[in-house]
């Protein structure tokens, strides 16, 4: 492929999309869910590209299979547990194989920064028998598109391409090439290889046993498979992120480096092993290649000095291989944690504070920037599995509970995860007759992952104006008869909304509305700015269990609390940051001794 | 200046870390280094510890700095500084943002806010360069420039020159920002030279 001589810099992210630009990618769909996020963002960037915001993963890969089968070079993006939610299309897609090339990135993240589990994907590859592509950096993720497209077609299968979260955001240099238009799209019907029916499927089975040999040579000559000659006695087998810290800990050691992570070339395997001493496999999370390496026969380390849980470095292949170069470190101090919290304004804030104060309820949660919640003073989450999983949980427990589960249910769900996997929960919930109150967190737009808009939002990919999901009438349709709507801001009149659907028989749904302030418009508004009274304040700290960032708590000795004016049993008093504060008025709302007061004028 | 680095810049979700990093990047591209960048996305940036980690030379592998390897830490917030210490070696500069956000415990009075961070870091030897940026760029009637203060002071230890810097932010900062972002480049560049 031809490439220019201009630089750019790049994060993983957006070299893949560069690369699937260049690749003449035609059709990509997507999820959102960090680290994959910023791929389908940048590739809607490219004009000869169609680009989409699917519901879920499942739809999207889909999307790009019926892309693929019409001749067209697709792709779909996804996190490593999006994948499980695909599962179902990707398996059987590696028996309908392709037409146009198609791409799937699986984007794992080894140490859950951003995650419930930390599955490592390449399992997937062997499992569904497709071959795997995985980059070690921005400038080779760029040129490993090309590659998985080339394969996918003389393979007649899909790819995965597995980046972690160290690829996806790091950024590097990138020497970017051009874009090559594909086959045009046409329509073509080919049934033996495209209806999965039961001896259809047998054949195509068959088909893929009878394609593997091409796979495994393919792997033994792929250039993205190299030997790196070196000196000393011990060679490394790597792949992925983990070959920059190897080169990092080990400039000068023979390195196997493996572009193609599935199938593995045995040759060379073999032929690099029997020229070093002694064979380490330096792998982030599972023994995936050490066991492959082992079952060929192979003695190698492995596991047995790198750790198998979390994030690789280079720090931790010194610490475990060459423990005496580390040196002496300064000792870290105790102090006090800063974990991510729920933004000053959060809409989500006031429905979650309304829950903490109702300490008998169950609240069954969910994937998103709520999931802070879970988190002290609010400690207003009591469950959290999978996406979509408030709503059939909550259901669950309602069934197993009876009577004693009456009234002290609650599922919390946000929008863009309610149209992902939660109104299959919710019918299943109306069918089979459950009682509890599931509530729909609605600010408009996928926060966690960096605003991307979704079926609710109104807006596609692209900002421009598309149809927005009427949320009421979904659930009405679904069979609810209790829908109702409330503003969570207004922390009084939400908490007896709550109240009421608790104690109402049968299932109701409550719509939590209000959009999420980080939205560009809503920073752009006008909003009123509150501040405290200090001399007000009775110190009840009710405000302060609120779990705002802009409010902090001031501890006072009797004498000091004296001092300033208070009763000597007053333990402190509560302020707010007037520079943090986004003017939600949450905490003016509970206070009752007028300590917060809001101020107009501020921009 | 040095032929290779490690720049880490820790602070808190929303300080601006992300484009302080960037900036640096640029300019160090611009002078013909090799570099790698490694940030922080998703859950974690709602609030919570950042960290950015910049490392450049003549070719760089890992993205990552190894313990004990930054050369400059850049702190946004003071209690964050000491976070970062053992990433930290003797000869290690730390420019810190005299700035102070109580994290969840101090806000709720359970914990106190570590104020002898800074005698800690440097009674460990480490040259410890405090700078009031937020204060600087109030004063500049832009809150919002408090990391491009934070990377003028950075600068000055990294032996890049100014107008590298000038011209990256004349190529990447929109236009109604560019003099006010150069004014607290400068002021913060100025900070430490005092």
């Amino acid at each position: 492929m031809a490439t220019t001589e201009e630089k750019l810099w790049l994060s993983g992210n957006e070299s893949i999309a560069r690369g699937a630009w260049e690749a003449g990618v035609r059709v990509g769909s997507g999820y959102p869910g960090t680290p994959s996020t910023e791929i389908m963002e940048h590739l809607s960037a490219y004009p000869e590209v169609y680009t989409e915001w699917a519901p879920n993963e499942k739809v999207g890969l889909e999307v790009a299979i019926g892309a693929s089968f019409a001749g067209a070079r697709a792709i779909a993006t996804m996190k490593h547990v999006g994948v499980n939610v695909a599962a179902d299309p990707l398996f059987t897609a590696a028996y309908t194989g392709v037409k146009g090339g198609l791409v799937v990135i699986t984007a794992d993240d080894p140490e859950m920064h951003s995650s419930q589990n930390e599955q490592d994907n390449r399992h997937y590859a062997l499992a569904a028998k497709m071959p795997m592509l995985e980059p070690s950096d921005p400038a080779e993720a760029r040129a490993m598109m090309h590659t998985a497209y080339r394969i996918s077609e003389e393979m007649d299968a899909p790819v995965l391409f597995r980046i972690t979260a160290r690829l996806a955001h790091v950024k590097g240099v990138v020497i970017p090439g051009t874009r090559q238009e594909g086959p045009a799209p046409a329509l073509n019907k080919n049934p033996v290889k495209q209806v999965m029916l039961p001896a259809r499927a047998r054949m195509r089975r068959k088909a893929i046993a009878d394609k593997w040999p091409r796979l495994l040579e393919l792997a033994e000559t792929l250039p993205e498979n190299r030997i790196e000659p070196g000196t000393g006695k011990r060679g490394f087998i790597c792949a992925g992120v983990s070959y920059n810290y190897v080169r990092e800990v080990f400039p000068d050691a023979p390195v196997l480096k493996l572009g193609m992570v599935w199938p593995l070339p045995e040759k060379k395997i073999r032929a690099f092993a029997a020229t070093v001493e002694e064979l380490v496999v330096v792998e982030e999370l599972d023994p995936f290649l050490e066991t492959q390496i082992k079952a060929l026969g192979i003695a190698c380390h492995g596991k047995d000095c790198i750790p198998a849980i979390g994030e690789l470095n280079a720090s931790l292949v010194r610490k475990a291989l060459v423990p005496e170069s580390v040196g002496e470190l300064f000792p870290a101090l105790d102090l006090p944690p800063r974990p991510p919290n729920l933004c000053a304004g959060c809409p989500h804030r006031g429905i979650f504070f309304a829950l903490s104060r109702m300490k008998d309820v169950f609240v069954s949660g969910d994937i998103g920037c709520y999931t802070l919640a879970a988190i002290p003073p609010l400690a207003a989450m009591d469950s959290c599995v999978c996406m979509g999983a408030s709503v059939t949980v909550a259901h669950g427990m309602g069934k197993a509970l009876g009577e004693a589960g009456k009234g002290k249910l609650v599922s919390v769900l946000g929008d863009s995860t309610f149209m992902h996997s939660g109104i299959t929960g919710l019918l299943n919930a109306v069918y089979n007759g459950a009682s509890h109150t599931v509530i729909i967190l609605d600010n408009r737009i996928t926060a966690m992952t960096g605003h991307q808009n979704n079926p609710a939002s109104g807006q596609n990919i692209r900002g421009q104006a598309a149809p927005a999901l009427n949320l009421e009438k979904l659930c009405e349709a679904v069979g609810v008869q209790r829908v109702v709507v409330v503003n969570p801001h207004d922390v009084e009149a939400t908490r007896k909304a709550l109240k009421a659907e608790l104690e109402a028989e049968g299932l109701s749904v409550i719509i939590s509305r209000a959009p999420c302030v980080l939205l560009p418009e809503e920073r752009r508004r006008k909003k009123p700015i509150y501040y405290t009274k200090t001399e007000n304040c009775a110190g009840c700290s009710l405000c302060v269990q609120m779990g705002c960032p802009a409010i902090s708590w001031t501890p006072l000795a009797p004498e000091e609390a004296k001092a300033r004016g208070y009763k000597e049993k007053q333990q402190g008093f509560a302020a707010i940051s007037e520079v943090q504060c986004n003017g939600c008025g949450q905490c003016a709302s509970v206070c009752k001794f007028e300590a917060i007061t809001r101020r107009e004028e501020q921009a | 200046m040095n032929a290779q680095g490690n720049i880490l810049f820790c602070g808190v979700g929303g300080q601006g870390i992300l484009l302080a990093s960037e900036l640096t990047a640029h300019a160090l591209l611009a002078k013909g280094f090799d570099a790698k960048k490694s940030e922080v996305h998703g859950m974690a940036q709602r609030g919570g510890s950042v960290e950015a980690h910049l490392r450049y030379g003549k070719k760089v592998y890992s993205p990552l700095i190894e313990l004990g390897r930054a050369d400059i830490l850049v702190a946004f917030e003071m209690l964050e500084a000491a976070r970062y210490l053992p990433y930290l070696h003797k000869d290690s500069v730390v420019v810190v943002n005299t700035q102070k956000l109580p994290p969840p415990s101090v806000a709720l009075g359970k914990a106190a806010y570590p104020d002898t961070v800074l005698d800690e870091l440097g009674s460990r030897g480490l040259a410890v360069k405090a700078v009031d940026a937020f204060a600087a760029a109030q004063e500049l009637g832009e809150l919002k420039t408090v990391n491009v203060v934070m990377v003028g002071a950075l600068s000055a230890f990294l032996g890049l020159e100014e107008a590298l810097f000038l011209e990256v932010i004349d190529r990447t900062v929109k236009a109604a920002f560019r003099e006010v972002n150069k004014k607290a480049f400068h002021a913060g560049r100025v900070a430490v030279a005092q």
